[in-house]
């Protein structure tokens, strides 16, 4: 059946995002699309401003160590017991990346002020850190309703892109996100929409058809294009589908922890297109 | 019966959660985690049966929120988390703490970690905070941190219902005086000394008048960690079991 939301591949996804994008990505472990990231490699995307919700992982120490990543917004960059992100170390060495160190809540609480499509949006928390020495685009204020209340003050994120992999979508596109309501928070704070790898398209299901399901779904109008990736979080897991590949971590592990390595990791496992089923 | 290091530190941590209603995880926290399914499994035995929420981030089945990451954040500003546990690479006598790097100039730090995490919000705001890092030398309890991601309790006008009620490391068991802004030295784990304790820590503390030994669980209690909560925590912390409940594994 063809579709005009559903493109051919990953490939075809990451044409879509021109160099300089804002595009928002969630935690490894939570929908990361990262065949569509190794796409984005082999496009060859530059200055990307890079929104991880509310952190991320390999997927950013990929892109930042084949040179996509103009701007990294983060909360942290961790592979938690799986391996350190030598890529996004070195480039902070070298100074080749723009750091918008955050904290978790900020990015959440910034997307919904996209999301509603205010300017800003206040936020607990965060006075007295040094994060905000290092953001001057945050902003404290006095309390305009009580007395003595300094609270901080931050600007909307609007994504051009969402970036994300979730398990299928239906006929009409409407897209399975489970409980994972910060991928459309995403999907609606991005001024375009979001760009979603699948595992499959499910002709058989209306996701809107019952609550059960519509519960857990990202409705098609939010939705720019999608893509069948089989295994398109791998090496990532994905919720109920499959675990995280352990040995290609560290497998990546040793190859990323020189430029040279990295080097042959891309050229093995991503300038290459495979099927990670394999 | 020999008790590990990391069955001494998963029941006091336990012990630092009783009566707590609702308790949070963060990620790579296999102890925290293990010690707030262990006091779940008290508030279980309490009569009447009593429940304790927990969230551990990462994992599906020990995960009491639908709402996505930012669920956690919002429970907590509604007063709805009563305990979480933050650590940091630099921990000072003023508990402020640093989870992004020391040394240089920032960003280009001489070592870089991994980010500050909710850790500049949920400080503020959730009641309980128990400051949980194992290593316990010079370079991580220092003077002064290089870098405050999260500021300890001060008096600065900021809405702060929240903060740390104390530091559990490798060696003892430190509360947190919010008035005086310093440690207080509590209990020594067995097998180590004020001394060592004294030598290893970068920054000026209290000592508790009477400071004893941490208590160690009994058999009973052990049992059950090395049981049912080993089994349990599996899921979000497989590693972690392997190591330390190779038989739970």
């Amino acid at each position: 059946m063809s579709h005009d939301w559903l493109l051919g591949s990953a490939d075809e996804l990451a044409q879509r995002v021109p160099d300089g994008a804002k595009i928002a990505v969630p935690h490894d472990s939570l929908g990361a699309a990262l065949e569509t990231t190794r796409a984005l490699i082999r496009r060859g995307a530059r200055d990307l401003h890079l929104v991880c919700v509310p952190m991320s992982g390999l997927q950013a120490d990929l892109l930042i160590g084949a040179g996509c990543v103009g701007t990294l917004e983060t909360s942290a960059i961790s592979f938690g017991e799986h391996g350190t992100p030598y890529r996004f170390h070195d480039a902070l060495r070298r100074g080749a990346i723009r750091l918008l160190d955050a904290t978790c809540p900020a990015i959440h609480a910034a997307l919904e002020a996209g999301h509603k499509n205010i300017p800003f949006v206040p936020l607990r928390g965060l006075l007295g850190s040094d994060l905000v020495v290092h953001r001057p685009d945050w902003k404290a204020i006095d309390n305009p309703f009580a007395a003595d209340d300094p609270i901080l003050l931050l600007p909307a994120i609007r994504p051009d892109f969402a970036v994300f992999h979730a398990p299928y979508a239906d006929r009409d596109g409407n897209v399975f996100i489970g409980r994972r309501r910060d991928l459309a928070t995403m999907a609606q704070a991005s001024t375009r929409g979001a760009l979603i790898s699948v595992e499959r398209v499910r002709d058989d299901v209306d996701l809107l058809a019952s609550e059960e399901t519509a519960a857990g779904t990202l409705p098609a109008i939010y939705v720019e294009h999608a893509a069948i990736a089989q295994r398109g979080a791998w090496p990532c897991g994905l919720w109920d589908e499959y675990p995280i590949d352990e040995p290609h971590f560290r497998r990546y592990g040793e190859l990323a922890r020189t430029a040279d390595g990295f080097a042959r990791y891309l050229e093995e496992f991503v300038q290459v297109r495979r099927q990670a089923a394999e | 019966m020999s008790v590990s290091r990391q069955e001494l530190l998963i029941f006091t941590i336990a012990r630092l959660l009783k009566d707590c209603r609702s308790v949070a995880v963060g990620a790579s926290s296999p102890i925290p985690g293990a010690g707030a399914l262990l006091a779940r499994h008290w508030a279980a035995g309490e009569t009447p049966s009593r429940r304790l929420f927990l969230t551990i981030l990462g994992s599906s089945r020990l995960n009491s929120m639908t709402s996505g990451g930012v669920e956690l954040f919002d429970m907590a500003a509604q007063g709805r988390i009563d305990a979480f546990f933050l650590g940091g690479g630099q921990i000072d006598g003023e508990a402020n703490i640093n989870l992004v790097g020391a040394g240089g100039a920032y960003p280009q730090t001489a070592v870089r970690w991994p980010g500050s995490f909710g850790s500049a919000y949920l400080y503020y705001l959730v009641p309980r905070v128990i400051l949980f890092r194992e290593e316990h030398t010079r370079r991580v309890m220092v003077p002064k941190v290089d870098f405050i991601s999260a500021p300890g309790p001060r008096a600065d006008g900021v809405y702060r219902p929240g903060g740390p009620i104390g530091l559990l490391t490798n060696l003892c068991w430190f509360s947190f005086d919010k008035q005086r802004r310093r440690f207080r030295l509590e209990t020594v784990h067995p097998g180590h000394s004020l001394e060592e304790v004294q030598d290893n820590t970068g920054f000026a503390f209290d000592i508790a008048p009477g400071a004893v030994a941490t208590p160690a669980p009994d058999a009973e209690t052990l049992a059950v960690l090395r049981g049912p909560i080993a089994r349990l925590i599996g899921e979000a912390y497989p590693r972690f079991v392997q190591q330390v409940f190779p038989d739970a594994a």
